[in-house]
């Protein structure tokens, strides 16, 4: 069985005020009925990877295929197999939900009927049938998102495209979402993912690729990305950066992975989060230090960044992945025990 | 998969067909399809209306009451029948700014990002943006006509030649439409789009013979203002609705509308096309 999606050595550079190398020689493959996570900060490439898979966006260089049909070649065939739920609801505000929902289903060729039909299921599945004969100015951002996801399944896609599907919700909308797009798994759709989140992919994807200036720079499942990171973060603040100097070497002590000092806070991923724990706190005891904060939580994104590339991602705030419209995304927020 | 994806019918053709008599239906019912949205987008938004109805009709009354005292029309016809072409095409020529606004927002939004994946029509978005905006106008001219009677228009020539003057204002009308959707596709958000516009609406609508004879601009303006396609439409305009010679304005009109089609549409369509 050929994979479900196929990326092969991707190349794009958009040229203008500043160029920029979105996609520099991106491969993967996705196999059918899986969830694929792509993962990486803002302007990484993976919008651009997205919009070239959807038939959106023409690459310079290399070649993709959607359940085996090529997507320049044959891009109407492609765009009758898939659906795409982008990062900012692409929904018409004037029209009502039902009515955007009718619209895609019109678009897609389907027969009248079947879209009535199918515009009624998607509202009752997405909590929406109470909503769906309101404008959308009315809606609020969860709705238009769940709105969105919706009118990417109109036609029942085999493989779906969800670019950020949860950048800017509440924790709700986003639990909301996961549930249905693991639903979505369970029938059978293949689901690639683009995140900003570790927690996320680490819930949803089986298979994930980091991304970072156009390349692919890790690639395996949740568990081997974590196994390679140390499965918690100890975070450790301190009242001054004399302290901080002095409890590097105590988290450095717990090992196998060496502590990071980022101005008064030290932090090191550790195995065993509680064991740590309080084998750091007795030795800071013990010199006589009293930390200002002290955090086990789940490694994000930064820290895989970190781990991998030996920078953060905040120090990347330029380069957008090419669609310069698009305002930046807030920090990841992130999961885990506190 | 194959479970719920045999679930999905398809019309007598696959969406993906290429026989070319299927890809012209399809492509007039994806149009029809944008059509229908954008003209429920527009009765939705009261700005839209506003533009679309007041604001024409609080230009034929302050042209009426207020400046037409001051305005001797030529041939000593009533200044109120010299004014309603001018309004119409004015009127057309403004709304179609809400072409340009339209598709700007469109990307903005992303929703033409949705589009392009979708198996629809390319041409669709395109056609149906200015398919709403012609739908559009012909509901304003309809609207201007019984307010131009309610303020004493009083055309002269019959009903035929009547609407033969809304037809050339509606072909002119289509035209500007293709190439504000030029101005729509380049612009960065809805807003630009409109500032854009206006600077080069005011020229065409005012240095025209839409309100005044153009014998009382100064001489270096009076070429421009005769010549330019506002001036040409409402001259026809008024030659099919009040009288007067008839048959050179109504081709130099019919001139410029279809001269600008055949340059603005390809140069949309590009736009579109390139627009990453």
């Amino acid at each position: 069985m050929p994979p479900a999606i196929e990326a092969e050595d991707l190349h794009k550079t958009f040229t203008g005020k500043q160029t920029v190398h979105a996609l520099v020689g991106v491969s993967f493959a996705v196999d059918e009925g899986t969830v694929f996570g792509l993962l990486g900060p803002n302007g990484s490439g993976k919008t651009t990877a997205v919009r070239v898979l959807t038939t959106i966006l023409r690459a310079d260089q290399g070649s993709a295929r959607v359940l085996g049909h090529d997507v320049v070649r044959q891009a109407g065939l492609v765009r009758s197999l898939i659906g795409l739920a982008g990062q900012y609801a692409a929904v018409d505000e004037n029209l009502t939900g039902r009515e955007n929902l009718v619209m895609v289903g019109r678009l897609n060729h389907l027969p009248g009927s079947f879209v009535a039909q199918r515009a009624r299921e998607l509202l009752v599945q997405f909590d929406l049938a109470d909503a769906g004969d309101r404008v959308l100015k009315t809606y609020s951002g969860g709705m238009r998102r769940r709105l969105d996801l919706a009118a990417a399944l109109v036609a029942r896609p085999t493989v779906l495209f969800l670019d950020e599907p949860t950048t800017g919700l509440d924790p709700q909308s986003r639990n909301d979402l996961w549930a249905v797009i693991e639903s979505l798994v369970e029938g059978g759709t293949t689901v690639l993912l683009t995140t900003q989140y570790l927690e996320e992919a680490d819930r949803l994807a089986g298979q994930l690729a980091v991304i970072d200036h156009g390349r692919v720079i890790a690639e395996g499942t949740p568990a081997q990305l974590k196994a390679e990171l140390g499965a918690t973060v100890l975070e450790v603040g301190l009242e001054n950066s004399d302290d901080a100097a002095r409890t590097r070497p105590v988290l450095d002590s717990l090992g196998p992975h060496t502590a990071n000092q980022n101005g008064n806070v030290v932090e090191v991923t550790v195995e065993q989060g509680a064991e740590a724990a309080m084998g750091a706190l007795r030795s800071l005891d013990q010199l006589g230090i009293t930390p200002a904060s002290f955090t086990l939580r789940e490694p994000s994104l930064d820290d895989v960044f970190l781990a991998l590339t030996g920078r953060r991602t905040e120090e990347e705030p330029h380069q957008d992945g090419g669609s310069s419209r698009r305002p930046g995304t807030p920090a990841p927020t992130q999961g885990g025990t506190r | 998969m194959t479970a719920t994806a045999a679930a999905v019918p398809t019309l007598s053709g696959a969406p993906h067909a290429t026989g070319v008599a299927r890809r012209v239906r399809w492509a007039l019912s994806d149009t029809w399809t944008v059509t229908r949205r954008n003209i429920i987008g527009y009765t939705r938004i009261p700005e839209s209306l506003f533009f679309s109805t007041v604001q024409p009709v609080m230009f034929v009354l302050l042209f009426r009451y207020v400046f037409g005292g001051a305005i001797t029309a030529p041939g000593g016809i009533p200044y109120v029948d010299y004014l309603m072409p001018g309004i119409f095409v004015q009127t057309v020529a403004f709304g179609s700014v809400s072409t340009s606004i339209g598709l700007a927002e469109d990307l903005q939004k992303g929703l033409i990002e949705r589009f392009r994946a979708l198996p629809m029509a390319r041409s669709a978005v395109l056609a149906g943006r200015t398919t709403a905006d012609l739908c559009r106008n012909i509901m304003v001219v309809i609207v201007m006509t019984g307010v131009g009677f309610l303020v004493g228009f009083r055309p002269s020539t019959g009903v035929a030649a009547y609407l033969a003057g809304v037809l050339l204002i509606l072909l002119f009308a289509y035209a500007l439409s293709w190439g504000f959707a030029v101005i729509g596709l380049s612009a960065p958000n809805s807003e630009t789009a409109q500032v854009m516009s206006f600077p080069l609406l005011f020229p065409l609508t005012f240095a025209s013979s839409a309100f005044v004879p153009v014998h009382s601009m100064p001489s270096w303006l009076q070429g421009f203002a005769t010549y330019q396609p506002v001036s040409v439409t409402v001259s026809a305009c008024r030659a099919l609705m009040i009288g007067g010679p008839t048959a050179s304005w109504v081709v130099q009109s019919a001139a410029w509308s279809v001269g600008l089609l055949l340059v603005l549409t390809p140069l949309a369509v590009w736009r579109y096309r390139n627009r990453t």
